[in-house]
């Protein structure tokens, strides 16, 4: 499904990585591992088509995802570092939004259940600003149970959570597998899916 | 035999070439230079309306042509850049902002120098000479942005998009000032009668091609140091002679 | 669960940007005062001559306008692209330019047409005729959405740089120069009896090729911007 080949990235004028190949198939778990500065968000960012490689190619189903474009974006869903939410506005019009950035017609029914599975019962009607890290994050990562996209890239998806929601997200991606889908993260904490083969690529 | 034309897009090769380049564009600007001051200045007659002041033509034109055209120059590598990803075509954008936005100065300059004795003041709100600052403008905005950005491929492309913007802006602002000049009844320069002398008109052509020449020379002694700097951390400019000693 | 149709993304992304600005008043208000405060100012440097001043008034407006308009552009992308928003709209499924137009049209609902409403206040302080003040109005109509559209490709070029806001100034008001010769010649037109239609004519020509070209640039600038 998602190729990579002969990939190389460099930040600035200066290299990060060359000549990196892989692949996911449907089903898969694949953790990037590496030092800091090695290059792991670039890559899920080159993944995600903000950053050009220097060299190589990125295929998925086939088709470069330069020519894909839109194609492959309503296939694709990234959660950075960023939580992409605002301050102004309350938990159920963020995730309505995003949803509708995705492409996706969220009912009011569909984005409160969503955001009381993350937990946040009795507060989806706050602004986000007065939620606290966590509550927000956990804001953002309601989006993962709204999208249909078979492909998920995870920057760093499990900081500020609490032990009760790295169970809930390692629950999600479970189910996200057994759908046939596919994730790519990056994380410092350890993080276990029931059942599946974790594969990993280092970046040295 | 055909020639490679791509062999030249990579700065490894068009680094050395140009250095070949440069004594010739540079010797051919100071005798063309030359020329065209003897002519200007010792052939060409007295303007029977304008006396000598007329004289700074000989350099005010050539300096408004080149800066005009360098800017389409600059936009057309800039493209270039941006479709093909050649470093090269970006380096060479950069390397002519500054050539481009010196002669739009040099034509305002001496644009202000002929209009005291023209028409009594330093500076009057002529069409071409508000053209002219509205490009010097466009150049130290291309300027600003690419030295305001930190990463030199993001600069490069940023400040692409923005000259390519800018040129297809420049007609409209051309006219639409032109315009505005006719509305408000400005003054413009006008030559006495028809013809130019052709003393003159060589004197022009001379400088004319004075100004071209320093342009390709500066342009890529410029474009030298940029692939230095840029390519500093490769192996073959660790193996130049100038870089080693 | 629905996909969302093109038309459908376009108004979310008009209505989520209204809906901000709402919640962030005093932002908008600021732009309005700042050009209200530009214009009041002229007489006390120039003097209140009202012959004088009838004369400067569509200048003096429209510069103001466009100065007003730069104000507000430093926050056209700048939260978005803090917060991680703009990635998120750059993995749209639809076109991205598509969500810049959206984006176009509500930042110039909010700081544009503010100051088309205003505008006949503060001719009204320069003793403009009703006539005249009608043209006015109208230029600043056609004309304030290029600036809003012509603004967002520099706040895309200067997108998380130091100094971004002044930066900006300095890549946009050239370009707007032709906006403003025929917005004030319009106005010019009228004062002097002609008919003012072939300004008017020329700005809404430029208002057209800014509406095909600058989202699909503003798109490129942003995706230039991200990297």
């Amino acid at each position: 499904m998602l190729e990579v080949s002969n990939l190389a990235c460099s930040r600035g004028d200066h290299p990060l990585f060359t000549d990196l190949s892989f692949a996911l198939e449907a089903g898969e778990l694949l953790q990037v591992q590496g030092e800091n500065g090695k290059g792991k968000t670039s890559l899920l960012r080159t993944l995600c088509g903000f950053m050009q490689p220097v060299a190589g190619e990125i295929r998925w189903r086939g088709e470069n995802i330069e020519e894909l474009d839109e194609d492959y974006y309503a296939e694709l869903l990234y959660l950075g570092h960023h939580n992409a939410i605002k301050d102004e506005l309350n938990a159920l019009e963020n995730l309505q939004i995003s949803a509708g950035l995705a492409g996706i017609a969220l009912s009011e029914k569909e984005a409160v259940a969503a955001l009381r599975r993350m937990g946040l019962k009795g507060r989806e009607h706050l602004p986000v600003k007065v939620l606290s890290q966590g509550q927000r994050r956990r804001a953002a990562l309601a989006r993962m149970l709204v999208s249909d996209a078979p492909l998920w890239v995870l920057d760093e998806p499990l900081t500020a959570l609490d032990v009760g929601a790295v169970g809930l997200i390692q629950e999600l991606l479970g189910e996200h597998l057994a759908r046939d889908g596919m994730v790519i993260f990056t994380t410092h904490q350890p993080l276990v899916v029931e059942g599946v083969e974790l594969r990993r690529l280092v970046l040295s | 035999m055909a020639i490679n034309w791509f062999k030249y897009s990579a700065p490894t090769n068009f680094y050395s070439l140009a250095g070949k380049l440069i004594p010739w564009f540079a010797a051919a600007a100071l005798l063309l230079f030359a020329a065209g001051m003897y002519v200007g200045f010792v052939v060409a007659p007295t303007d029977a309306v304008q006396g000598e002041a007329y004289r700074i033509m000989f350099i005010h034109v050539p300096a408004s042509i080149l800066s005009m055209f360098v800017y389409l120059i600059m936009a057309g590598y800039a493209a270039l850049g941006l479709i093909f990803k050649t470093r090269l075509s970006a380096m060479m954008a950069s390397a002519l902002a500054p050539t481009g936005a010196l002669f739009a100065f040099i034509s305002l300059w001496t644009g202000a120098l002929w209009g005291k004795p023209m028409w009594g003041a330093w500076w009057v709100w002529d069409a071409r000479l508000t053209s002219e600052l509205i490009l010097l403008f466009l150049y130290l905005g291309f300027i600003a942005l690419h030295a305001s950005i930190d990463d030199p491929r993001r600069a490069d492309r940023a400040a692409a998009l923005l000259a390519i913007v800018g040129s297809v802006n420049v007609p409209i602002i051309y006219f639409s000032v032109k315009w505005w000049n006719t509305l408000h009844q400005g003054s413009t320069i006008k030559f006495s009668g028809t013809s130019m002398h052709v003393a003159m008109q060589q004197a022009l052509l001379l400088m004319l091609l004075a100004c071209w020449c320093y342009a390709i020379a500066v342009a890529l002694a410029r474009v030298r140091s940029i692939i230095l700097e840029r390519e500093g951390a490769t192996q073959w400019v660790g193996e130049l002679s100038e870089v080693r000693s | 669960m629905k996909k969302l149709s093109l038309i459908a993304l376009l108004l979310l992304v008009i209505r989520r940007d209204l809906l901000l600005a709402m919640r962030r008043r005093a932002d908008v208000l600021t732009t309005l005062i700042f050009f209200v405060m530009v214009v009041s100012l002229f007489p006390l440097g120039v003097g209140p001559e009202l012959d004088m001043l009838r004369k400067m008034a569509p200048g003096v407006v429209w510069v103001a306008a466009l100065l007003a308009s730069m104000l507000s552009l430093a926050r056209l992308f700048a939260a978005d692209y803090a917060d991680g928003t703009l990635e998120q709209m750059m993995l749209a499924p639809q076109s991205l330019s598509v969500l810049v137009l959206g984006k176009m049209v509500a930042h110039w609902m909010v700081s544009g047409l503010p100051l088309v409403l205003m505008a006949p206040v503060l001719g009204l302080q320069f003793d403009m005729a009703p006539q005249a003040l009608g043209i006015l109005m109208f230029g600043l109509l056609l004309g304030t959405p290029v600036l809003s559209m012509l603004g967002a490709v520099g706040a895309a070029l200067t997108l998380g740089l130091r100094g971004g806001g002044v930066l900006v100034s300095l890549l946009v008001l050239p370009l707007c120069i032709p906006v403003l010769i025929f917005g004030t010649g319009a106005v010019e037109a009228v004062n002097s009896g002609l008919s003012p239609n072939a300004n008017l004519a020329l700005m809404g020509a430029i208002v057209t090729m800014a509406l095909v070209f600058t989202p699909w640039v503003t798109a490129q600038a942003l995706r230039i911007s991200m990297e």
